[in-house]
Order: structure tokens, then sequence, then C-alpha cells
């Protein structure tokens, strides 16, 4: 792997202002379609180091760097941008908003982003849908989803705007084992077909082993940092 | 925008019932607010109206504002000297050069001028003594300035010129004196002079004080009966174009210098009655939206804390505070126009329906019933000071909205 990174931390710290540190001087840089997996005991600062390269979150100190530029002192406004047409995230809830169907979940990025319209911009959330099993329950509401369906549309909405980092929390903390398997099959597959690049947080240490490289957090600091499978 | 809307309709429908009640305490306003503008904007232009058809437009009086300055003031202009308590002089009252004025007046565009004589005089019939005022006119001057022509129910204005001392009085007070057309009466000046005049006309104003208490007679007759012969105590004066009365008035006053009064000046109090009933319907209608306001800032209010979660995933999908903040502004102002919207329906039927009130008893303006004004305007500043609320009711909520942290709300439902 080399060229550019897509996403870089440098000395990333991050304190709270009470002077809890959650996450230590985390160098780390994320190459495209690198499948990143972040482990450690629960405490360790894996959320933390997520909602910092999510740009959800500015570092104390350090950098963190998107595509090359210094986001540190972006203003909120911009950092929102960046979010909304570069990064996907997905968490352990899928927050979908309950009032609005699967389709106009994934839809509700598109159309902020407003590079597609109308049948375009359906189309393109159709085609996510259908990518993920779903093609059948677009026009259902969140809550007439099962859960392993819910993750899913939360997946094609943070792939709405086609972002080229996906930053995922436990998203398969509460899914059981075949659905949670079903959601690395697709990291798989956004990674090694489409060129993605994935960072994903979690607890089961079988699934941990798909990724392409893993990262070990222990009490914010990384303790490990190594290329796998 | 209209991603905006959509995600604000889906929030509003949640709570669809509290929505609903805040929506139609804003209609309420709204409605009380144009009912009632309706009624009594219709009540004071046709109380106006009344005013500036009756009451000469500009009154010129025989008084100055303030006493005639003084030899010992003239000769001390920078206030050494203080003159108190100033006596008028026992000059012959009335206005000078009355005629060169009216002349004045006359030669101005859509101006009528007319000079008058008012006195009080003692009627006697018979055994009945009445005081009235008397006004001495000129008919064809007069006609110009005033109304009285068109209720006249016996004889005419010029009918004065008939005879040589002709009166026409109110119709009450010929009834006081119970004094019929072509009678002859005695009218008794407080001078003493007595001249014996013959009824040759009666009016009736409406206007109880002036039909029980007025009479005219030609303005050389009432000033050989107050033994004051070419005075002239008023000027009446009508314009083509009311809204010119004050300042005309002030313009006529700093040129003649007799105090001059506009109907508006003549007619303060009533119009101060008016402001103060403008006030009240104000207030009240501005009580009315505070507390719809407050429902709608309850919804919004509520909407944001249940909506914490939503709110946290727009903003780490990439919507800005900017977004949020608009988003539960649009939904107060959504909750605005509705109110808006139905308010306006309600108070145009609220409207309609005071339209077929009719009153037992005539009212002043002889129809029995409402006199209604139906100005588009009052819709919408009524709908205007509704959206305004709506929108202040949800500033503070769409802020906190705006400023919560995904992280914290994020980290807390995981
Ligand atoms: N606002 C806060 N105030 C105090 N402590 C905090 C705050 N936010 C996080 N922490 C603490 O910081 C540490 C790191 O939190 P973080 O959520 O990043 O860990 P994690 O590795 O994701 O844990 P888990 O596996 O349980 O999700 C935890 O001990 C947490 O309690
Ligand atoms: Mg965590």
């Amino acid at each position: 792997m080399s060229g550019p990174p897509l996403l870089e931390a440098r000395a990333a710290t991050r304190q709270l202002a009470e002077g809890v540190v959650l996450v230590r001087d985390v160098s780390l840089a994320i190459q495209p379609g690198e499948f990143i997996a972040v482990t450690g005991p629960s405490g360790s600062g894996k959320s933390s180091l997520l909602y910092l390269l999510g740009l959800l979150d500015r570092p104390s100190r350090g950098e963190v760097m998107l595509e090359g530029r210094d986001t540190a002192r972006l203003p909120a406004a911009e950092l929102a941008g960046l979010r909304l047409a570069k990064l996907g995230f997905v968490f352990q809830f899928h927050f979908l908003l309950p009032e609005f169907t699967a389709l106009d979940n994934v839809l509700i990025p598109i159309r902020r982003l407003g590079r597609l319209h109308g049948a375009a911009a359906r189309d393109r959330a159709m085609g996510l849908l259908a990518a993920f099993g779903l093609a059948d329950a677009w026009q259902k509401l969140p809550e007439q989803l099962s859960g392993g369906m819910r993750q899913r549309c939360a997946i094609a909405r943070a792939l709405a705007n086609d972002p080229a980092l996906i930053l995922a929390d436990e998203p398969t903390g509460n899914l059981d084992s075949a659905n949670a398997a079903g959601v690395f099959d697709i990291f798989e597959r956004l990674t090694r077909e489409e060129g993605r690049s994935i960072v994903v947080v979690t607890h089961d240490a079988s699934l941990a082993r798909r990724a392409t490289r893993q990262i070990r957090l222990m009490d914010g600091v990384v303790v490990s940092d190594q290329a796998q499978g | 925008m209209r991603l905006l809307l959509d995600l604000a309709r889906g929030m509003l429908t949640r709570r669809l019932r509290q929505t609903l009640v805040s929506v139609t305490g804003i209609a309420l306003g709204v409605a009380f607010f144009i009912a009632t503008a309706a009624i009594m904007r219709g009540f004071q232009t046709y109380f106006v109206t009344q005013i500036i058809d009756v009451s000469p437009h500009i009154t010129i009086k025989d008084e100055t504002r303030r006493p005639a300055a003084q030899a010992a003031e003239l000769a001390h202009p920078d206030g050494a000297v203080l003159v108190h308590g100033v006596k008028p002089r026992d000059r012959v009252r009335g206005i000078r050069n009355a005629g060169q004025k009216v002349a004045i007046l006359e030669a101005m565009e859509g101006v009528a001028a007319a000079p008058v004589l008012q006195a009080q005089s003692l009627l006697r019939y018979g055994s009945r003594d009445v005081s009235a005022v008397l006004t001495g006119l000129e008919p064809e001057r007069h006609r110009r300035v005033s109304n009285i022509e068109k209720d006249m129910i016996a004889g005419r204005l010029e009918d004065l010129r008939r005879s040589a001392n002709g009166i026409i009085l109110g119709e009450a007070l010929a009834w006081r004196l119970g004094i019929g057309l072509g009678d002859t009466l005695s009218a008794v000046a407080p001078s003493g002079t007595v001249l014996s005049m013959k009824v040759v006309g009666l009016f009736r104003t409406g206007i109880q004080a002036v039909d029980q208490g007025h009479a005219f007679a030609l303005l050389k007759v009432a000033q050989v009966l107050a033994d004051r012969p070419n005075v002239v105590n008023q000027i009446l004066v009508r314009l083509a174009d009311v809204t010119q009365a004050e300042p005309l008035a002030r313009q006529i006053e700093s040129r003649f210098g007799d105090r001059t009064e506009s109907w508006e000046e003549q007619s303060a109090n009533i119009l101060t009655v008016f402001v103060i009933q403008n006030a009240i319907m104000f207030s009240v209608t501005g009580a009315i939206l505070l507390v719809a306001a407050f429902g709608i800032y309850n919804v919004i209010s509520t909407v944001v804390i249940e909506k914490t979660r939503d709110i946290a995933i727009l903003k780490s999908l990439g919507f800005t505070e900017g977004d949020i903040q608009l988003l539960f502004l649009v939904q107060g102002i959504v909750a605005g126009l509705m109110g808006a919207a139905l308010g306006c329906v309600l108070g145009a039927l609220m409207i309609e329906g005071l339209a077929l009130v009719r009153f037992g008893v005539q009212t002043p303006s002889g129809q029995g019933q409402f006199l209604l004004d139906r100005d588009v305007r009052v819709y919408l500043l009524a709908s205007l000071f509704a959206l305004i609320a709506a929108a202040l009711a949800s500033v503070i909520p769409a802020r906190r909205a705006s400023r919560l942290d995904p992280v914290q709300v994020v980290r807390g439902a995981a």
C-alpha cells in the first residue's frame, strides 16, 4: 500500500475539559481500499477515535488530515460538508428516522448534497437498497423492518453519497451472528470490489479477523497495528 | 429546502394533536383580531366621516393661543421680564379684517370659507323662554362649508333672505318653544336688544345638543341683535382634501395669528378614545397570540427533545447547525402559517356572522347593525403577527437543537 493516504491522524489526542484523556497520541494513515478493524476492551477509546476520524469530533492536539488537508481548524459547517460528501457513518443503533420509509431515509443525504435530483436520486437510493436485499422493502417504515434489515438500510444510507471512507461503530452489536456475518460480507465487498476504505469497531474477534488490518486500543493508546489475512 | 420541509412535516405529524392545538390557538388569535378590527375600524371610519361631514374642517376663532405680547416683553425679548396673568384688553371681540381673510382663504385651491357670528340669545315665544346659540351666516357662502342644507326638514337656507328677520330653528328647539313654521318669536340678546323673528325653516341633524340649542339667522341680523356691527367671531373652512386640514390650520394660524383649529383638534377627545380602543384591541389580540406562541414553543421544544437522536444523526450525516436551526424554525413557521390561514378563514366567517346581527334599537348610524370594515390589510397584518409570534416561539428550541453535540447523543444511545 502506497500513495497518499485517504485519511491520516497525526499525534491526535482527545482530552476532555476535565482532563480525562479519551485518545492519546494516535498516528495512523488509512489508504484507499483498506478494511480496518478496531478492537480493544470496553472504555479503551475506540468510539472516541472513530468520532475523530469521522470529523464528528475535533482533536485537542494533533491533526486529522482528510485527503492531505488538516481539518482541525475548519469551521463546523465545512466539516459537516466533508462528512456529507466523503464519509459514511454506521452505528450500533440504526438511527433511521422513524417517520420516513427505507427509501426516504436513504434519500436524505442524497437530497441534502443535491448532486443528484429526482429520478436519478431515486435510482441511486433504490440501487443501494437492492444491493442490500431491501428492494421489496423500500416503502416500509423502519419499525416494519427486522433488525438486520434496519442495519443494512443504515449502511445503504451511509453509502448514499458514494463516500470514500465508511466508519462503523459496532454495527453488528445488535445483530445475531448470521446477520452480523452478512454485514461483514458487505464490508468486504465494499473494500475489495469498490475500493472504499472501512474502519469498523468490533468486539467480535472472529469478525475482526476478516479485516485486512487490525488496530488494538488500550486506554486510548494504539497498542498494536497489524496487517492480517 | 424541500428536504427540510419534508423533514419538518415528518417531525410535526408525530405530535399532530399538540400541533393542532397550538395551530388552533394561533387561528383564534388571528380571527379575533380580524373580527374586532372590522368592528372597530368600521365604527371609527363611520364616525370620522360623520365628523368630517358635519363639522367644518377648519375653524378660525376670535382668540389667540397666547396672550398678546406685552410692551415690557417686547422691550426685553431675551426674557429679562416675565409678565403673568395678562388681563385681556377691553377691545371689541371678533376676528379682525375677517372679510379680507375670507377672501385670502377663498383664493386658495380647494378651500371654501364662510364668516359667522355665534352669539347666545334667549328665544321667547309666548310664555316660554329657551336659550340658544344663534349663528349668523351668509347662506351663499355657508352652503359651501356646511351640510346644514341636507338636514333641513322645512324651508331652505335662502329663505332667511325672504323675510326681514328670518330664523331657522332646530326641530327640538321648536318643540320646546312650542312654535311652528311661519310663527314669530322674540329674540333677546344679552345686551338687551330685542328682535322679532319669523321662523322660516326647521332642521334635524340627529345630534340632540344641536337640534335643541341652535338657531340660524342672517349674519347681518345676528350682528344687529348682538349689537356687534360688522363683527365676525368665527370663520368656517371646508377643504376638498380633508387630510390637509391640520397642516393648513397651522399655516393659517401662523399667518393670521387667530386661533385656528382643524377638525382633528376639535375632535381630539374622540380620536383619543379611538387610540385607546385600538390599543386595547391590540393588547387583547397580542395576549391571545402570546399564549398561542407559548403553545408553539411547547410543541417545538417537545419535538426537539423527542428527536434528539434524529438531530444527532442528521448532523453526523452532514447537516449543518444552520440546517438544523432552519428545520425547527420551519416547523414553527408552518404552524404559524396554518394558524394564520385558518384564522383568516375563521375571521372572515366571523365578520359575515356579525354582518347578520340586527340590533333592536337604532344605532347612531341608523342601520341597526354593525358597521364592518373589510380591509385586506387587516388580514395581512394579523397573519404577519401570527408568523412573527410563531417564528419567535421556535427560535429558542431551534437554537437548542442546532447546538446539540451529536457525539454525546450517539455515545448515550449506543
Ligand atoms: N463525556 C465524557 N465524560 C467522561 N468520560 C467519558 C466521556 N466520554 C467518554 N468517556 C470515557 O472515555 C472512555 C472512552 O470511551 P469510548 O466510548 O471511546 O470507549 P469505547 O472503547 O468505545 O468503549 P465501548 O467498547 O464500551 O464502546 C470511557 O471510559 C468512557 O467512559
Ligand atoms: Mg464505543
